[in-house]
């Protein structure tokens, strides 16, 4: 649910970063966090919890310059990737703009993938959303792991699990180094603004 | 849930229906926010001093949450929340469908003042907001 604030020119959008447990999605937005500057980053909000685990969500407002007037001020939220937590996906998916569907490049992560993006389709359909309405991007993260001893998955084997029905944009990370953490920001940014922008402004 | 956009008639009417009812009562702080945990309207004298985005978008989860708690005990939803603090205070209400608002006052003014107050100021907003 994007607000346009016509008095102050300002449009805000929710990105939602998804994925399984444990593929980077935190990272990703500690690295946004770390890397970009004090004007045009908010404080980042992560709910603490005992251990590394996402329970609720975090959250990093970014401030990123104006489009035709209007100052583009966007939110990144993660949620929680454990099965168990599917309330709480669901939960930060409400009013969602734009998604990030972070996928693991570990061969261990295989069926999570999968579990992950059909749990996402599940939860945006009770919120009478689709995967092909809202602007999505894919990420494929931990791409430094596959010249490792680390069994990890192909490209192809990803892009066949996730990619598919899904037909979109991929994006190689590793989040930790912040290769492709960016690109991936940029993208979902330009689609999620622009969505927004038909839809309200341009008509 | 549709898109939210806001007019300045919108805005101005509703700062003025929130300024009336809630700051001239003595409460800090108003924040009226929607279920995405976007921030509509903010008015009182310590918003400077808050991070009212953050506030704004744990006020949004915790409402959402406490609603399928009610869901869990067989409720709809709890229409208000409230939260005690040893000098400061939050009061959170459902206003129509898509907006919450949050009401942050001190120890001298009384939560029952509150409670009378956001109910009306809840009828006022949900006229301005049905007639954009």
């Amino acid at each position: 649910m994007a607000l346009i604030n016509l008095s102050k020119r300002e449009i805000h959008c929710k990105i939602v970063y998804y994925g399984s447990g444990r593929c980077g999605k935190t990272t990703n937005l500690l690295y946004i966090y770390n890397a970009m500057n004090n004007k045009a980053r908010g404080k980042m909000l992560t709910i603490e919890t005992k251990g590394e685990r996402t329970l609720f969500f975090d959250l990093l407002p970014l401030n990123l310059g104006k489009i035709n007037g209007f100052d583009i001020r966007i939110q990144l939220y993660t949620v929680p990737g454990q099965t168990i937590y599917k309330a709480t996906r669901k939960l930060v998916l409400k009013g969602v703009d734009g998604l990030v569907f972070v996928a693991d490049y570990l061969k261990v992560r295989h069926e999570k993938n999968i579990e992950s993006l059909q749990d996402l389709r599940r939860n945006l359909l009770e919120h009478n959303l689709t995967l092909e309405e809202i602007p999505t991007v894919l990420q494929f993260n931990k791409c430094d792991m596959v010249p490792t001893p680390i069994p990890t998955l192909t490209r192809e084997e990803l892009e066949i699990d996730l990619n598919r029905e899904l037909n979109t944009k991929i994006f190689e990370a590793a989040a930790t180094k912040g290769i492709g953490v960016f690109e991936t920001l940029k993208e979902i940014s330009k689609r999620t603004v622009h969505y927004v922008a038909t839809k309200h402004l341009l008509t | 849930m549709a898109d939210l956009v806001l007019t300045t008639s919108i805005l101005e009417e509703t700062r003025i229906q929130i300024e009336n009812t809630l700051i001239k009562a003595g409460v800090n702080t108003v924040l009226l926010i929607d279920e995405a945990g976007n921030i509509v309207v903010a008015c009182g004298h310590k918003t400077d001093n808050l991070d009212t985005i953050s506030l704004a978008a744990l006020a949004a989860a915790n409402f959402g949450a406490t609603s399928q708690i009610a869901k869990l005990i067989g409720e709809d939803d709890f229409a208000l929340l409230f939260h005690k603090g040893e000098k400061d205070s939050i009061h959170v209400a459902r206003i129509g469908t898509d907006l919450i608002l949050v009401t942050i006052f001190g120890d001298n003014v009384s939560l029952g003042l509150i409670r009378l107050r956001v109910a009306q100021l809840a009828k006022s907003i949900e006229k301005t907001f049905g007639q954009k």
